[in-house]
């Protein structure tokens, strides 16, 4: 797009969104003038509520999700089990199961996994503060929320072998059949899993 | 261009929102890379672990390029096979990532690591057996490398029996007795290096890993200015704390 079509506050605008996860240099185009189209409606308030974000959230220093509150809403939240915490790989994954609301109790997040591949040890991810908070802390089950991916079941071990010491139960996540899975579809690995987690 | 092969998995990245770029290593082309469109997929991810067997077809304009891979359903799914057994995985990815520390792309070379590499992962359920077989996959890497010890005879007389040690400079074995006075800065050699009938005992096991954990980082790694990765002593620590090789 030249300039002459559109200013340079438009085209940074549109870089910008181009940036975005989904988005690339065509799609960004129209989310810009969607917004552009719808200004006072849309333009202004996505830009405010950016603009507070930007300004407000903090990385809560307890577990490391996202809030505008420090300790975050989960880790202050007095209702919660304080016996039980759910080690996640990132925020997205604390996202989920509080959208599953299936567990109550209190999170980490480690930032990351294991990896040699990207030449990410034990000490880039939060392991060491992990282990801190389980030592001092009044938790009795440590349930690992990792991937189950090669990286992320590496990592969920050598959490398990670091928390040993500290004498609280560690569980991990099952892996198996999805619901609504059928089994003529899964691959022969999750096939085997399942079976052997059979219960 | 095309070409079709079995591989095994060596890593896979990300590239754009829903592609990965896999990294495998080939039955007869070496170490190979390629795009795969929507590997990055739910459904898909999962055979792209590393590890796994599978078949591949290449195309691309030119051998050098990049390329594009098309593949198959895995014909072994190991990682998943894996996933519950510490150790098991831990060797898997120490495995894949020395593999991927010492072949270069392209290099055909690499093919004589495949056929040692899929038995050894093929062996990984079977935890009374592929240490020891570790240690020969890793033996075995330094000769296909250019990098191999020569433990035919001993350096100091010639005679090919009673060879228990090997000289951390010149990689050659040495009859003990015949160098009592260097012993200590010598590296052990366990027997069932030399004699694939001997038994491997924890400590066999131990002093094999020591001598080609050193002949690995002070050679091979060091001929591509790398340090040896962390994941191969964070094996080495946990079979010692497991007991499968002695301190």
């Amino acid at each position: 797009m030249s300039e002459r079509v559109a200013g340079p506050e438009i085209l940074r605008m549109i870089e910008l969104i181009a940036k975005l996860p989904g988005l690339g240099p065509r799609s960004a185009r129209r989310v810009a003038l969607h917004l552009l189209k719808r200004k006072d409606g849309l333009l202004v308030p996505l830009a405010e509520a950016l603009g507070e974000a930007a300004a407000k959230i903090t990385q809560c220093q307890v577990c490391g999700n996202f809030d505008t509150i420090q300790p975050c809403a989960v880790c202050s939240a007095p209702n919660r089990d304080e016996t039980t915490l759910c080690v996640v790989e990132d925020v997205p994954d604390l996202w989920a199961l509080e959208r599953a609301g299936a567990f109550r109790g209190r999170y980490h997040v480690l930032g990351g996994v294991l990896s040699a591949l990207d030449g990410v040890g034990p000490d880039d991810l939060s392991i060491a503060k992990l282990v801190d908070r389980v030592t001092g802390g009044p938790f009795t089950e440590i349930i690992l929320a990792l991937n189950a991916t090669v990286d992320g079941q590496t990592t969920a071990h050598y959490i398990a072998e670091q928390l040993e010491p500290a004498g609280v139960t560690v569980t991990r996540l099952a892996h198996g059949v999805p619901v609504g899975g059928e089994l003529d579809h899964l691959d022969d690995g999750t096939l085997a899993t399942a079976l052997r987690a059979r219960r | 261009m095309n070409w079709s092969d079995e591989a095994i998995v060596l890593g896979a990245r990300r590239f754009g929102e829903s592609g990965l770029i896999l990294d495998v290593l080939t039955a007869s082309r070496g170490r190979r890379s390629g795009l795969v469109y929507g590997g990055a997929s739910r459904k898909k991810r999962a055979q792209y672990e590393p590890g796994n067997s599978v078949s591949v077809s290449w195309s691309g304009r030119l051998e050098d390029q990049l390329g594009r891979f098309d593949v198959a359903e895995s014909s072994r799914d190991r990682a998943a096979r894996l996933l519950d057994t510490s150790l098991a995985l831990k060797a898997l990815a120490t495995i894949t990532t020395l593999l991927r520390g010492v072949l270069d792309e392209g290099d055909a070379a690499g093919s004589a690591l495949y056929g040692p590499s899929l038995l050894l992962l093929d062996m990984l359920e079977e935890e009374g057996v592929w240490p020891a077989l570790y240690v020969r996959w890793e033996f075995g890497m330094l000769s296909a490398l250019g990098f191999g010890l020569d433990l035919s005879a001993c350096a100091l007389t010639g005679e090919n029996d009673g060879l228990t040690h090997v000289s951390p400079k010149t990689g050659r074995a040495v009859r003990g007795s015949e160098a009592e006075e260097y012993i200590d800065r010598l590296l052990p050699l366990p027997g069932f290096l030399i004699d694939s009938a001997a038994p491997a005992t924890p400590g066999d096991i131990a002093n094999g890993l020591r001598l080609t954990g050193h002949f690995l980082g002070e050679r091979l790694f060091a001929a591509y200015n790398r340090q040896l990765p962390d994941v191969r002593g964070r094996l080495v620590a946990q079979m010692q704390r497991a007991g499968i090789i002695a301190d």
